[in-house]
């Protein structure tokens, strides 16, 4: 009896183990298969010309027409000026949210709410929040209406969220013994905060601050509504038009000229390595800022 | 406000304290000897860490905690003074040691200097010298002061908590089960040093381990379910109670 039920337990083990093998493989396939696509069709147009060149007239090539393959410099340059804009815009917002909630919030309802709005925030459809800000600068300033600083706002308030979540979770990992020691030092509330506390949930702050990038840089709904029509030409500054990688995918692929749709692979590798990057590099820097704080 | 006993470094007055409407500690009246040792001692949850927490007003800080009454430091209300001035002329020292995991040793112990004093690197290095010589780590420590705090052991990082504590210079060292995570021969060491630290600081101690509380205090005082039963003379009190319940509990017969 005993050993039939040992026996049994065994082959449930097993069976158990199988499943959840399995259940690796199928997440897996898709994975592989969109990587498999991604750089199948964007790796022949990634080279020097593509990180360096305009994006070139719309050609598809036939006999006797050979056509020039360009780059996406402008994509690429603008991607980056959004990644830097809405940072900028969402980190600082979304770490002072976090330490009120968690440093000073205390039992208040105003603390539990900032979580409230961040989960509700994150809920709101991507394209919602292009719509948002493009309706705020129609209303104040409709010559901005379309521009690198309204499509910042836009991805902030996708940012803002996740900002606040990461950066709430990871002021909540720091011990609650760490604060008291400070406290009893008499450092004062706002120094243990900001130069104990704070440091102390840093790669978990990063690591926020990098997803939250890397959820806003492949994003194209909302730059639909807010970037307007600016992959054509060099970049203008943050006032004017502009273009971004994600963008670009769209513009590319629903064309129907080959150069361009050449391009758009190429620019879906770059996107997919680029979030790929800031993946493993947020992951990197979790694991040694640990390392380095348990002084090893 | 005068003090009862001219040589009390710090009174306790009508002390409460509160975890939201429960009592924690009721009525307390108790005087610490300057540059004396008092141990706390009690059964868990007789309020001895609570009335410790009141005397450098680090009780408030936790949710929903408040405190009512006086506590007089040199025959200043705490309750009526800045909470970090407080903190800064009491130190205190917890059940666990809680170094600051991101800093070295040397950013460890002065931290009370960095963040509050900010006094020069010559004067801030002479002051990490001198806590760590008196918490006896200076001979362990002093080939990496810059090694991370987190890199010692259990009972140094403990001893690095006390020199932590007195780099800041304060008058009155609290200790609260200072050594219930160490193993004997760090408790030992905690000990001696707890008798050298008398000679310049006011020490109360809470303890749930009576032959520790015979070993290191000169007074001690006996709490139950939130009162204070019975202080006097450490030999006294160990040797001749008075009440009771004291009497059952150092017999061993309850707690």
């Amino acid at each position: 009896m005993k050993f039939d039920l040992a026996g049994r337990r065994k082959i449930f083990s097993h069976g158990m183990t199988v499943l959840s093998g399995l259940a690796i493989v199928v997440i897996m396939v898709p994975l592989v298969a969109v990587v498999y696509e991604v750089f199948l069709l964007g790796a022949p147009v990634i080279n020097g010309a593509f990180f360096t060149q305009q994006i070139p007239y719309p050609c598809t090539p036939e006999p006797g027409i050979t056509c020039h393959q360009g780059g996406v410099l402008v994509p690429l340059e603008g991607s980056l000026v959004l990644i830097g804009l809405s940072s900028l815009l969402a980190v600082p917002i979304g770490i002072g949210a976090a330490i009120f909630a968690v440093e000073y919030g205390g039992e208040r309802r105003s603390a539990r709410l900032i979580g409230m709005v961040a989960d509700v925030l994150s809920g709101v459809p991507s394209i919602v929040a292009g719509a948002f800000a493009l309706s705020l600068f129609i209303i104040y300033d409709p010559t901005q209406a379309f521009s690198y600083l309204d499509a910042s706002i836009a991805l902030a308030v996708l940012m803002v969220p996740i900002v606040t979540r990461t950066c709430e979770e990871a002021l909540r990992t720091v011990p609650h013994s760490v604060r008291e020691a400070a406290l009893a030092l008499g450092i004062s509330r706002w120094k243990m905060t900001v130069r104990i506390t704070f440091v102390s949930a840093l790669p978990g702050v990063i690591t926020g601050i990098l997803l939250a990038i890397a959820r806003s840089a492949g994003e194209a709904a909302p730059l639909l509504l807010t970037l307007g029509q600016g992959c054509a030409h060099p970049l203008q500054g943050i006032t004017a038009e502009g273009c971004a990688l994600p963008l670009w995918i769209f513009y590319g692929a629903t064309n129907p000229y080959q150069n361009w749709y050449n391009l758009a692979w190429g620019c879906a590798l770059l996107l997919l390595g680029l979030i790929l990057i800031l993946s493993v590099l947020s992951r990197f820097t979790l694991d040694w800022m640990a390392r380095r704080m348990r002084g090893e | 406000m005068a003090l009862v006993n001219e040589s009390a470094k710090m009174e306790v007055q009508d002390l409460n304290a509160f975890y939201g409407p429960s009592r924690a500690i009721q009525d307390i009246n108790l005087q610490f000897a300057d540059r004396k040792v008092t141990a706390i001692i009690g059964p868990s949850g007789c309020g001895k860490s609570t009335l410790i927490r009141c005397l450098n007003r680090l009780h408030e800080t936790a949710p929903h905690a408040h405190a009512e009454g006086s506590v007089f430091l040199d025959g200043e209300d705490l309750y009526r003074m800045d909470p970090t001035a407080v903190r800064r002329r009491v130190g205190m020292v917890f059940q666990k040691p809680n170094p600051f995991a991101t800093m070295s040793i040397y950013n460890n112990v002065s931290a009370p200097l960095r963040f509050n004093t900010r006094p020069s690197r010559e004067k801030m290095d002479q002051a990490v010298l001198r806590a760590l010589k008196q918490a006896a780590l200076w001979d362990e420590v002093k080939d990496r002061v810059d090694a991370a705090a987190t890199s010692l052991s259990g009972g140094q990082q403990q001893r690095l908590c006390i020199a932590r504590a007195l780099a800041g210079n304060p008058e009155v060292l609290l200790m609260d089960e200072p050594c219930s995570a160490l193993d004997p021969i760090a408790t030992s060491k905690i000990e001696e040093l707890i008798a050298q630290l008398k000679a310049e600081y006011t020490v109360i101690i809470v303890t749930h381990n009576m032959q520790q509380a015979a070993r290191v205090s000169d007074f001690t005082a006996f709490m139950y379910l939130g009162k204070l039963i019975e202080f006097g003379p450490t030999e006294d009190l160990f040797e001749r109670p008075k009440e009771k319940l004291t009497e059952s509990y150092i017999t061993g017969r309850f707690g």
